[in-house]
């Protein structure tokens, strides 16, 4: 009966939609406000309707209801609570749900704290997300209905996939979702503008706490799939640069982009077209990803199961909404005149470089992707575009951006003046230069791209810290310091956060590329191996049992300088629910960077294939993304950004309901 | 962004619609890796034969003037036994010689796995290590290689032969060389 309840809910959501999709813009039309409020309404219906079924689908999980096609192919009775919920969007019609519940959460947050908007703008908005979650609901009623009913009804489940089961990919795609959704409401509001002919920097002051939610989501998102990999995988990568990965890596970027520009477009009333570009572009990569793992063009470890039929429906979707709204914008673009000029040196050029950079290394990203793809359907070779096509492209685009984005924050708006600017970061120059002909001397040649990544990474890290300094003045009113600090505005302290992050990460991934150090052994009880200065011993191997699976498990001691100081316990797991081995690599994460240890398969004679590292700095990785986001947070709660706009805790506790 | 750069982005996403479209039309599984080996002669080899007593199985095996099948196959691999059936009617219903190698495969296993299933091979040979298997550039089991009568291999099926696979792949490339 429930399941049934959810289907129907999820009918209802679809005429609801289908009336917000239309309703709005005939009462437009004509000016009649009843209809345009209509909008509000129709919205909340969507939510409570898709809040519904989502329940109704996570309540069949949580009871193992295995009547549910979608809950027997994919849980089983004997999985962990936890691993029962996460498996309710672990599949493509769950993870669907979700995307719809999120979109209509969304669109009700803009409906009820969007009352300073004109009714006339916001009703445009609401009926341009109405149309996307319709889109959404035929698809999911239409080729993926996850409530269909099973006859006979299996006694056991499927099971999950046991490389889904893990704490880290639980969370990795929702939060991913989240951030495409909240790229949806950015879309929303370009498209509304453009057929309202207008932008304002009021547009800019609401787009821009969506797309800073949306932008903390998705960096929350990659960093867990990719601490997922670094620990999951089992030899110490954290990035592949892996179709899908990079669909998820281009909007991130093209959110970035957007981040800055709508910057302008409040401030000074500049680069409007641009920005309503990024807003659809950002959108679109987001379809993009999902059509990728959905429509079986592309391998990789991110595929759903391939359906023709999804992926031309996917397809058709994403034509008409991307294509839709670029027609739109071709149209329209010409009324959207500019008005705010500036000059060369000035912090919108600036934030205009940053925009191009990051723009391109998004569209490099997206020619390496598809570029195999390309050539075979053209009748070329089969190649792939590996990780030095991506890793140069990397180098080249995001070095002059940390170089710019140590300048960018000092110079004024409209007019400023490089010299000044540069005068005040010759320390952080000075610094940089020296750590790296410091590494360049002491290891000529082969380091030479270490020195080039730490000094960048000690450029930023430097100028981040100078430039706040010279907003408190700590040099010139030291004594005044406390009470500039408190008067600074949080998005100020934000910005400073989130490039801090930049830094802290850069730095992260130039140390360990550089002195990692690896060892493959075979190794027996008793056994001593040294690993850039620690003594790692095996003591023994020993079968242990989980609740789903069976594992042999690795104990190793390690030691400095003859003092054990901490144990690794390394997993070999054999999933019993779906049969697959997984890897759970032991890491112990030190001061000075990660021990990382990892057995395999036994070699025979009571011996053991291993792998023990040692990565050094590479928890920066993770920290700096967590200042990255630490930033956001700051920038979302600044006080003036709250007019209208929905505040912090309201993304999180969706985050958190979802 | 107000002259003919306004058209620019539409104009990418039409072309890239247009290729998603066509891939997607061409039923191209993007998980097969395409063999280099078409229209090259077969690697020359010798391994023991999986029946004990009978001779080693070599390439010239392979050049006598008709066409033949090689399938690469172990019994430890379930898409292996999803094709058996169209393997048997293959080496049944048309006149050409089915050779099995069994790839990384117990002897023992393979012969048992024959005896459960029927055994559609003229003859068949073991590559226990699956040297072989990297000569011929074989990506996993089954593969199967259609060579024609002078040891030129002309096509390579990736994958298990099931569904309409035999009748609309396999074939008509067989009936072409006959």
């Amino acid at each position: 009966m429930i399941p049934e309840i959810g289907h129907f809910a999820l009918a209802v959501a679809l005429m609801l939609a289908l009336v917000g999709a239309i309703v709005p813009h005939v009462g437009i039309a004509r000016s009649d406000a009843r209809l345009m409020g209509l909008a509000d309404r129709v919205i909340y219906g969507q939510f409570l309707m898709a809040l519904i079924a989502f329940g109704a689908l996570t309540y069949a999980y949580v009871i193992s209801d295995f009547s549910v096609l979608n809950v027997a192919a994919n849980s089983h009775t004997a999985k962990p609570m936890l691993y029962k919920i996460s498996g309710v969007w672990g599949n493509h019609e769950g993870s669907l749900m979700l995307w719809v519940l999120t979109l209509t959460l969304f669109a009700s947050a803009v409906a009820w704290r969007g009352k300073e908007l004109p009714l006339r703008f916001r009703s445009r908005v609401l009926a341009v997300q109405s149309a996307l979650i319709v889109g959404f609901l035929i698809f999911i009623l239409f080729t993926s209905n996850p409530f269909l009913r099973l006859d006979p009804v299996p006694v056991e489940g499927n099971g999950l996939n046991p490389l889904l089961q893990d704490p880290g990919l639980a969370f990795h795609p929702p939060m991913l979702y989240l951030g495409y959704v909240g790229l949806s409401i950015a879309f929303s509001f370009a498209v509304a503008a453009l057929i309202e002919g207008e932008v304002t920097p009021l547009w800019a002051r609401w787009v821009r706490p969506w797309t800073l939610s949306a932008w903390m989501l998705l960096t929350g998102g990659l960093v867990l799939g990719s601490w997922w990999a670094y620990y999951e995988l089992g030899w110490g990568g954290w990035w592949f640069w892996d179709p899908v990965e990079n669909a998820a890596f281009m909007p991130w970027l093209i959110a970035s982009a957007l981040l800055h520009s709508s910057i302008v477009v409040e401030k000074r009333d500049a680069l409007k077209s641009w920005t309503i570009l990024l807003a659809i572009i950002a959108f679109s990569f987001s379809l993009f990803g999902t059509f990728m793992v959905r429509s079986g063009v592309i391998t990789s470890v991110h595929s759903f199961a391939n359906d023709p039929e999804r992926g031309l429906y996917i397809l058709g979707f994403l034509a008409v909404v991307v294509g839709g709204s670029l027609s739109l914008y071709a149209w329209r673009a010409p009324k959207l005149s500019p008005s705010g000029l500036f000059g060369m040196v000035s912090r919108e050029s600036a934030l205009v470089l940053n925009n191009i950079l990051l723009s391109t290394f998004a569209a490099v990203v997206l020619v390496g992707t598809l570029y195999p793809m390309m050539l075979e359907a053209t009748g070329g070779a089969q190649i792939t575009v590996g990780p030095p096509f991506f890793e140069f492209a990397a180098i080249v685009l995001m070095s002059p951006l940390i170089v710019a984005l140590g300048f960018g924050p000092l110079l004024a708006w409209k007019r400023g003046r490089i010299g000044r600017a540069g005068q005040m970061l010759i320390p952080a120059l000075i610094v940089a230069l020296v750590a790296f002909l410091a590494v360049a001397w002491d290891s000529a040649g082969g380091l030479l791209m270490t020195g080039f990544g730490l000094g960048l990474a000690l450029w930023l890290i430097v100028s981040v810290f100078l430039e706040l300094f010279e907003r408190l003045q700590l040099f010139k009113k030291p004594a005044k310091v406390l009470s500039r600090m408190k008067a600074l505005p949080r998005a100020t302290w934000g910005m400073s956060f989130a490039h801090l992050g930049i830094g802290v990460i850069l730095l992260g991934i130039t140390v360990s590329e550089a002195w990692t150090t690896e060892k493959l052994l075979i190794m027996a009880p008793g056994e001593q191996a040294e690993v850039a200065g620690f003594s790692f011993r095996l003591h023994g191997v020993e079968p242990v049992a989980g609740p789903n699976y069976t594992a042999i498990r690795g104990h190793f001691t390690v030691a400095e300088d003859g003092q054990v100081f901490n144990q690794l316990f390394p997993e070999d797991r054999v999933y019993t629910d779906q049969v697959m081995n997984t890897t759970e690599a032991a890491i112990a994460p030190i001061w000075t960077g990660d021990l990382y240890a990892v057995i395999g398969e036994s070699a025979g004679e009571g011996k053991w294939s291993v792998r023990l590292y040692f990565k050094p700095f590479i928890s920066f990785l993770w920290l700096g993304a967590t200042f990255m986001i630490v930033g956001g947070i700051f920038s979302l709660t600044d006080r003036r950004k709250r007019i209208g706009a929905p505040k912090g805790k309201r993304n999180k506790s969706a985050a958190g309901a979802a | 962004m107000n002259g003919f750069g306004r058209f620019i982005p539409l104009l990418i996403v039409v072309v890239l619609v247009g290729v998603f479209l066509s891939v997607m039309m061409s039923d191209r599984n993007p998980k097969e890796i395409k063999s280099v080996m078409i229209g090259k002669p077969v690697p020359t080899f010798e391994i023991p034969n999986l029946f004990d007593g009978q001779s080693a199985l070599t390439d010239a095996r392979l050049r006598s003037g008709k066409p033949v099948i090689v399938n690469f196959f172990a019994s430890w691999c379930l898409p292996c036994r999803a094709e058996h059936e169209n393997l048997v009617t293959l080496a049944s219903g048309y006149t050409v010689d089915v050779i099995g190698i069994a790839y990384k495969d117990d002897p023992e296993a393979s012969r048992d796995f024959l005896d459960e299933l029927g055994n559609p091979y003229a003859a068949a040979g073991v590559d226990r290590d699956g040297r072989l298997a990297i000569d011929w550039g074989v990506s996993g089991v089954p593969e199967t290689f259609l060579i024609d009568g002078e040891g030129v291999i002309r096509y390579r099926h990736w994958g298990p032969i099931v569904g309409d696979s035999l009748r609309v792949q396999l074939l008509p490339q067989l009936e072409e060389l006959q």
